[in-house]
């Protein structure tokens, strides 16, 4: 028997290891996937003033720091017992669709096309984000502007692009001005033309990805995301719905009440804990999050661009689609909705109001603040003293709900793409593109950055190393 | 003439000083084509390799196995760089320093969790009592603070390097 490691997992957002057991055939017997960092923010916010949470949290994150600052704004909204001013909350989705936007350009671009466009078994050493800038310069600038264009957006309306302080408790700091809008408005056709295109790009590619999408992590799951009362996707507020894997409606959670339903479990091998949907227990209640879990999970989207291309989705994949190699495609019809949506919004009489926030003192001693964040359903849950102290804080975050489906993913792609002692690089780099179509974000999983990368190692049964793959 | 090896490693941070560096937009097509980027988050090497010429360091020291990486890249890179922060000061990753690793371990998975409860360890590195910046553990030569360092700033000191001039580092340059 023997046992593959890859560490550290390359071209992910975060720490993780991959270890694959052998048998003496060569067949896989075992697979673990595990993360290798913990940074405890639940522990050592304890103490800190409520209003401190958007700016501690935010470093959870530098790739999705707009998403620790709502989260943890609409937590603190609701320990002031305030209703934001209806301008503030234009503005915070806004923020939140150009955050999107900019989070699976990232994905797309740098960290996954590189498999997509130039082979999952191209060289290793071109196959980066420079290799498609020699390969392909005019997607690659293209990926750069769409990027580009979501941090403008979020620079224009905050200030700065990582960890602005600018999404407070009880609304934002500032306005957006005239021609901040109109800038915004502006630019948005380039980057409808670029999402386009590149759809188009993909699309035409999925027959030569066959292989991969029916065993990329295919095994069907629950999945689940926000949706407003008609069951159309929300990234802001909502519920956070359930849906079973043939597709009925499993249930529909209100931010306050998620401990009802969502449990966590756990794992000795990780640092990574595993949420689960409590009424069916762990493993039963595994469920997916992100832009596959919220396509799978909404009726529609609810803007006509991004509804056609789900529609089209739909014929090709099924009511719900399981293949985890779908999530490229989801994550790319998520970024037309989130420029149909922030378009919407910029028209919106009201968004130029200067009156952009609620003040108001400690009102209620706990809240809890939910959203979609890029990688799936994000929540903070606060207790507070009567001063504003923090006494408790939890943290559940998108990359966790995933937690058991990567593994799981990563043992049935192993299962397919692996045989024999000897370990090639394109079959292990196929595992980790397995994971890095989930886009998971480690460092907000574990509150918790560390080096993305891969360790493959294949020992035998005795625990002995035969081979490693590092990257 | 021979390209400059560029390294860049994140270790104990947010991986916003990396986004920072990303921000350099389009700016960075020109700088990419002057480097070969031999280690970090965005390429697929395997190993640190032997004579980077600079590595841009991001995040604390929070494990034995980071103080073992920092000293081997220390080793094999002519300059070293801490990226932001949380690499030169500790920063937010060290808030964690007044508490004992059990009790916030404790909090994280046993009370913190439905099921399982237990400490997680099999096959991980364990955390070490603080989070630390680098220049705890070995020589570094360059500091470029912020949280994180603004994108203007990697790129003055980065095109500074590659146009053979001493990198400036005094200039516009501040903590948080
Ligand atoms: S310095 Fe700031 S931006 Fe950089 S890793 Fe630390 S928290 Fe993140």
């Amino acid at each position: 028997m023997k046992r593959i490691t890859i560490e550290p997992v390359s071209r992910i957002e975060g720490h993780a290891k991959i270890t694959i057991q052998l048998d003496d055939a060569g067949q896989v017997t075992d697979t673990q996937f595990q993360v290798t960092q913990v940074r405890g923010f639940e522990k050592f916010t304890e103490g800190r003033p409520y209003y401190e949470m958007p700016g501690i949290t935010s470093r959870i994150c530098g790739i999705c720091p707009i998403s620790h600052q709502l989260a943890a704004s609409k937590a603190c909204d609701a320990i002031m017992a305030v209703r934001i001013p209806r301008t503030a909350q234009l503005l915070r989705e806004i923020i939140h669709c150009a955050q999107i936007v900019q989070s699976h350009a990232l994905s797309f671009f740098y960290l996954s096309a590189p498999d997509l466009l130039l082979g999952m078994d191209s060289d290793p050493a071109t196959r980066n984000v420079a290799g498609l800038i020699e390969a392909n310069p005019e997607l690659a600038r293209a990926g750069i502007e769409l990027r580009k264009f979501g941090l403008q957006v979020i620079e224009g309306l905050a200030d700065e692009r990582v960890h602005p302080a600018w999404i407070v408790p009880g609304g934002v700091r500032s306005p957006m001005t005239a021609p901040a809008r109109d800038r915004f408005l502006a630019a948005i056709p380039q980057a409808m033309a670029t999402t386009e295109k590149t759809l188009g790009i993909f699309k035409g590619m999925l027959d030569s990805f066959a292989e991969e999408i029916a065993n990329f992590g295919s095994e069907p799951t629950m999945y689940a995301g926000m949706v407003d009362h008609a069951g159309n996707l929300q990234l802001y507020d909502g519920v956070m719905r359930f849906r079973a894997a043939d597709g009925t409606i499993v249930q529909d959670v209100a931010a306050e009440n998620y401990h009802e339903f969502v449990a966590e479990a756990t794992v000795e091998n990780s640092y990574l804990k595993a949420p689960f949907y409590r009424p069916l227990g762990y493993p039963q209640g595994i469920y997916r999050v992100g832009p596959l879990g919220r396509i799978n999970t909404a009726e529609a989207m609810g803007t006509p661009r991004a509804d056609a291309e789900l529609g089209e989705f739909r014929q090709r994949f099924g009511r719900v689609a399981h293949s985890s190699f779908l999530y490229h495609y989801a994550r790319l019809i998520e970024v037309l909705y989130a420029l149909e949506c922030m378009k919407l919004l910029l028209q919106e009489p009201d968004v130029l109001d200067p009156h952009v926030r609620a003040s108001a003192g400690v009102n209620a001693l706990e809240g809890v603040g939910m959203i979609e964040a890029p990688r799936g359903t994000l929540i903070h849950h606060y207790k507070v003293d009567e001063n504003g102290a923090i006494v408790w804080a939890n943290l559940i975050v998108a990359t966790g709900h995933n937690n058991r489906a990567i593994s799981d993913g990563v043992r049935q792609v192993s299962e397919h793409f692996i045989h024999g002692d000897r370990l090639q690089e394109g079959m292990l780099n196929r595992v980790s593109a397995l994971v890095r179509a989930y886009d998971p974000c480690l460092s907000c999983s574990t509150h918790a950055m560390g080096t993305p990368a891969l360790d493959i190692s294949l020992v035998d049964r005795k625990g002995a190393l035969l081979d490693r793959i590092r990257s | 003439m021979k390209k400059l090896k560029l390294a860049t490693v994140w270790l104990d941070g947010c991986s916003g000083c990396h986004m920072s560096l990303l921000d350099l937009d389009g700016a960075i097509i020109p700088i990419v084509r002057k480097v070969d980027i031999v280690y970090g988050p965005l390429v697929d090497a395997q190993e640190f390799p032997e004579d980077v010429d600079v590595t841009l360091l991001e995040g604390a020291i929070s494990t034995q196995e980071d103080v073992e990486k920092l000293q081997q890249i220390r080793s094999r890179t002519k300059l070293l760089v801490s990226l932001g922060d949380c690499a030169v000061t500790g920063n937010v990753s060290g808030m964690r320093n007044g508490i004992p690793v059990n009790k916030l371990l404790q909090q994280i998975y046993v009370d913190g969790a439905d099921l399982g409860g237990c400490i997680p360890g099999d096959g991980l590195p364990q955390l070490a009592k603080q989070a630390r910046p680098a220049q705890d553990f070995v020589k570094v030569d360059i500091c470029l603070p912020g949280c994180p360092p603004p994108n203007k700033v990697i790129a003055g000191f980065l095109n500074n390097l590659l146009d053979g001039r001493k990198p400036e580092t005094n200039a516009k340059v501040k903590f948080g």
